[in-house]
């Protein structure tokens, strides 16, 4: 068996949610393990995420990234589907897989005296899948149900559209879970290609939060994952959304009471140095919640929705920016005219002292909300790392936070917020909602 | 998938097919006993106050349950407490509109609330130093509540909206509606938690005063506080700020029971859609009846986990289900339903999936569990026990619903040890009993076609503003 290479302990600052000190090592065959031992309750939270998603899917090929992890706990070469499904039950854990645009996660929950069945049956499906043809035949057949399914809700269908607008050439442009189209033309030796070429021990952060000992973990990691052989990455470029040029519009005709709107553009990335500048400016639009502008003047003020958010999704690549809601079919061009008119205002005019204060004040204080229980620590600690913020994010957070000012806002907003060059979803009654654009 | 509709909630309506709500309501518990019990406090007006310290991580949750929901309204008035809840962001005297929300999040913390038929409950996730700050704020809104006629005709409008995101345009939200009509005919679970349109029109000012003079008082209310607190030294803050405000009336809580059922109701609902969706409901006991724990065991083998018996049959074998599921609502003031659902697969027949699920009650009743399912079930309903306490917020949700349904946070616990005497010929016993075709309601959502596609246009074009 190989040792383990410890290659250094990350030791966050002090401060309240600062208290986050996971142990970091990579292993021989190079996977990245981060360990957080939580002694509170009985339970481990084993958290793979493998740096691949439907970014990499090939454009005629949308879905598969999604169709491989939807099959990774669907037998492997030593468990037929239901075994895997019946030895996690038993134990009263949970096994998932879920994909991503920019990775995928496969997890296991467990008490802490099963922690020897989550790792297995976890290294199973990760190292072994066997990919059996008839389940080949039947997940894909489930995912062209779902398809359809989301076709139900006004909002899929809104964003699938918008994502299809803004994202022109571009991996982000498709569903994760494809098209009727796209995965149609997929074949199982596709599915195996893609595992072959991205499931490698180098790919993975393997995150463990919970009731055990970071020497525990270490043994279990190397008992696991010790023998899974090392490969090559093939390097990747990344790719940038073309800006919308101009505005662009689209409806779509449903049988609704109410209109879904969507407006919006290319946005940021993650490691965009505005991050910070874009998340203030951002809270004060209307990612806020009540006391978001967008939120005041749409529901309290006019009472035109139930609810109202702007969104930057800041992916590996520059993902988009939009703002969405739902009002009833004759009030469609009051609240897009309003939405309009709130970008242009964050542009046009410094943020107030006080909206500056509190959204710097809400984002710094409750950052140990998102901490608060196993999985999200999981899930978070594997995406520090995975967008390499390093462990000292949950100290400076707050302090770059902090140092945000007014002008910054404005800058970002008059660089991030274009209120001409747009892209515009309607679904509804079209004919109804006379939209004037 | 991401949801990325992500609602922004003042109110999440409780409602019986959102998967989020099942795994909060699995109630079924362990005795492996973590997480100590709360400690409980009664102020001398009544109000009942249960705090549990977790110091896992400077966070807390402020929980405010009213035993209040759609079970106490009248038939014309249908979402009345449900609007009252969004009216009690509305402000007071000393904290006027808008600031209650403003407060709570410029101190880090996140606010909201939500209404179901039994309870209507208030909550803030903030850091454990800013508890006494909305304690102060939940004690200022349960009196003096201020109603204002034109705040009150906006928030109309925002719940109206929201009863058409929820209802009007989801073809499940509609069904899960039709669902519970049709099964309650006399009692109040009749009625979606929302309302109806004409409901909300009728409702006045005077109708909300008297709802929230009825039902908001310390007697008739239970605070949660889950986090890194100390019981001890909270408590006197507790004291300061609620057993100033006087007990008020004892709303009566007793409902008549809905009479029995004597026969299969079944209804459609055609709108355009792209996938059915077939429901199934049965009326039976809740938490206060001896049979609940094998119904609780019941619900586990047929839906927890992929190797239950509903997606191995429906959705692996049979491939005739996209989603399916049982759900047991064990938790509720008045006896409601176990009900299945099965999400159809497009190229499926909607009649093959109701006799699927038909099969798997008979099969049920006919021969019983393995002792292998039965213990897979039991170690489930153990696991989720606690599971469910990683989660300050759910931790203190199972808590506040205990309490507000009338079964008390004790009867948790209770549930476990019971749970684990089930056995096999009890799950057979329900199943004949419970799972008949007499005392079944069934709806299923017959997809239309959606409008001809040249009023969808697809290529883009330019516009001006």
């Amino acid at each position: 068996m190989v040792a383990l290479v410890l290659c250094g302990v990350f030791v966050a600052g002090p401060g309240d949610a600062a208290d986050i000190s996971p142990i970091r090592f990579t292993t021989p065959n190079g996977m990245t393990v981060l360990v957080l031992e939580q002694h509170f309750l009985p339970i481990v939270e084993i958290h793979a995420l493998i740096k691949t998603g439907s970014a990499q899917d090939p454009q005629e090929k949308a879905g598969l990234a999604n169709l491989v992890a939807g099959l990774l706990d669907e037998g492997t070469t030593t468990r037929s589907s239901k075994q895997l499904a019946e030895q996690i039950d038993f134990v009263g854990g949970s096994l998932g897989v879920q994909a991503g645009e920019d990775f995928t996660t496969a997890s296991a929950r467990t008490l802490k005296k099963d922690i020897d069945i989550g790792f297995t049956l976890l290294a199973d499906i990760l190292q072994r899948p066997a990919f059996p043809k008839q389940e080949f035949e039947r997940v894909r057949s489930q995912i062209l149900g779902e398809i359809a399914s989301d076709n139900d809700d006004p909002g899929h269908v809104a964003m699938k559209a918008f994502n299809q607008l803004v994202f022109q050439n571009h991996p982000y442009r498709w569903p994760v879970n494809g098209t009727e189209e796209t995965l149609g033309k997929i074949t199982l030796a596709d599915v195996q290609n893609f595992y072959a070429k991205e499931y490698l021990p180098s790919q993975v952060i393997l995150t463990i939060v919970g009731d055990i000992t970071v020497e525990q973990a270490t043994t279990l990691v190397q008992t696991h994952f010790g023998s899974w052989k090392k490969g090559v990455m093939q390097p990747r470029t990344a790719k940038k959304p073309i800006a919308v040029d101009k505005k662009i519009v689209q409806f779509i005709e449903k049988d609704l009471t109410q209109s879904t709107i969507v407006i919006g553009h290319a946005g940021i990335s993650r490691t965009n140095p505005d991050f910070y500048a874009v998340t203030v400016m951002n809270h004060v639009l209307g990612a806020g919640g009540f006391s978001s502008r967008l939120m005041d003047t749409i529901r309290d003020k006019q009472g035109l929705a139930y609810g109202i958010t702007s969104h930057y999704d800041a992916r590996s690549m520059p993902g988009s920016f939009w703002i969405n809601l739902q009002t009833r079919t004759d009030a469609t061009n009051q609240a897009i005219n309003s939405i309009l008119a709130e970008m242009k205002t964050i542009r046009e005019a410094p943020v107030s002292d006080h909206e500056l204060a509190d959204a710097k004040a809400f984002l710094m204080g409750s950052f140990p909300l998102r901490l608060d229980s196993t999985a999200k620590l999981a899930q978070v600690l594997a995406q520090v790392e995975f967008f390499g913020l390093g462990f000292d994010y949950f100290s400076q957070y707050p302090k770059w936070i902090e140092r945000v000012t007014k002008e910054d806002v404005q800058r970002v907003a008059k660089q991030y917020l274009d209120p001409q060059r747009y892209a515009l979803v309607v679904v509804g009654n079209i004919a109804k909602a006379k939209v004037r654009h | 998938m991401n949801s990325t509709f992500s609602m922004i909630m003042r109110t999440i309506q409780f409602h019986w097919h959102n998967h989020l709500l099942a795994a909060l309501l699995v109630f079924g518990s362990t005795s492996i006993s973590l997480g100590a019990d709360p400690s409980e406090y009664i102020l001398s007006n009544g109000m009942k106050v249960l705090l549990v310290e977790v110091p896992k991580a400077p966070v807390a949750t402020v929980q405010v349950w009213y035993k209040v929901g759609s079970r106490n309204e009248v038939m014309g008035r249908a979402g009345l407490s449900h609007m009252l809840e969004h009216m009690m962001f509305k402000g007071t005297a000393r904290y006027p509109k808008g600031s209650f929300s403003r407060i709570v999040r410029k101190n880090g913390g996140v606010d909201n609330a939500f209404t179901g038929q039994d309870f209507t409950a208030y909550f803030e996730n903030v850091a454990a130093d800013r508890v006494g700050l909305v304690l102060e704020l939940e004690a200022d809104r349960m009196q003096g509540l201020i109603l204002d006629h034109s705040e009150f005709q906006t928030e109309r409008d925002v719940v109206k909206e929201e009863r058409r995101l929820r209802s009007e345009d989801d073809p499940q939200g509609a069904l899960v509606e039709a669902l519970f009509a049709h099964t309650f005919l006399s009692h109040p679970y009749h009625w979606p938690v929302i309302g109806w349109f004409a409901d909300l029109d009728a409702m006045s000012l005077e109708d909300l005063q008297r709802h929230y003079d009825t039902f908001y008082s310390p007697n008739n209310a239970t605070l949660v506080v889950v986090g890194d607190i100390k019981a001890e030294s909270l408590l006197p803050t507790i004291k300061r700020l609620f057993e100033p405000i006087p007990r008020g009336p004892s709303p009566k809580q007793i409902l008549p029971p809905e009479p029995e059922q004597r026969g299969e109701r079944r209804f459609l609902l055609k709108r355009e859609a792209q996938v059915p969706f077939v429901m199934m409901g049965f009326r039976v006991p809740n938490y206060s009846n001896e049979d609940s724990y094998a119904l609780d065991i019941l619900e586990s083998i047929l839906s927890h986990g992929k190797s239950s018996r509903l997606y191995q049959s429906l959705v692996y074998d049979q491939k005739n289900s996209l989603a399916v599921g049982a759900e047991y609502s064990v938790l509720q003031t008045d006896p409601g339903l176990f009900y299945f659902y099965s999400l159809v697969n497009p190229s499926a027949k909607v009649e093959g999936v109701e006799e699927a699920i038909q099969r798997e009650i008979v099969r049920l009743q006919n021969e019983p569990p393995s002792e292998q399912e039965l213990q897979r079930a039991k170690n489930q309903v153990e696991a989720a026990r606690v599971f469910e306490q990683d989660s300050n917020f759910r931790h203190a949700m199972l808590m506040g619903q205990a309490e507000s349904v009338g079964a008390g946070w004790r009867r948790i616990d209770q549930f476990v040890e019971r749970i684990r005497a089930v056995t096999a010929k009890d799950i057979q016993r329900v199943a004949k009993q419970y799972l008949i075709p007499d005392n079944r309601t069934v709806g299923i959502l017959i997809p239309l076609p959606s409008p001809p596609p040249d009023s969808a246009p697809t290529a883009a074009h330019e516009g001006k503003s």
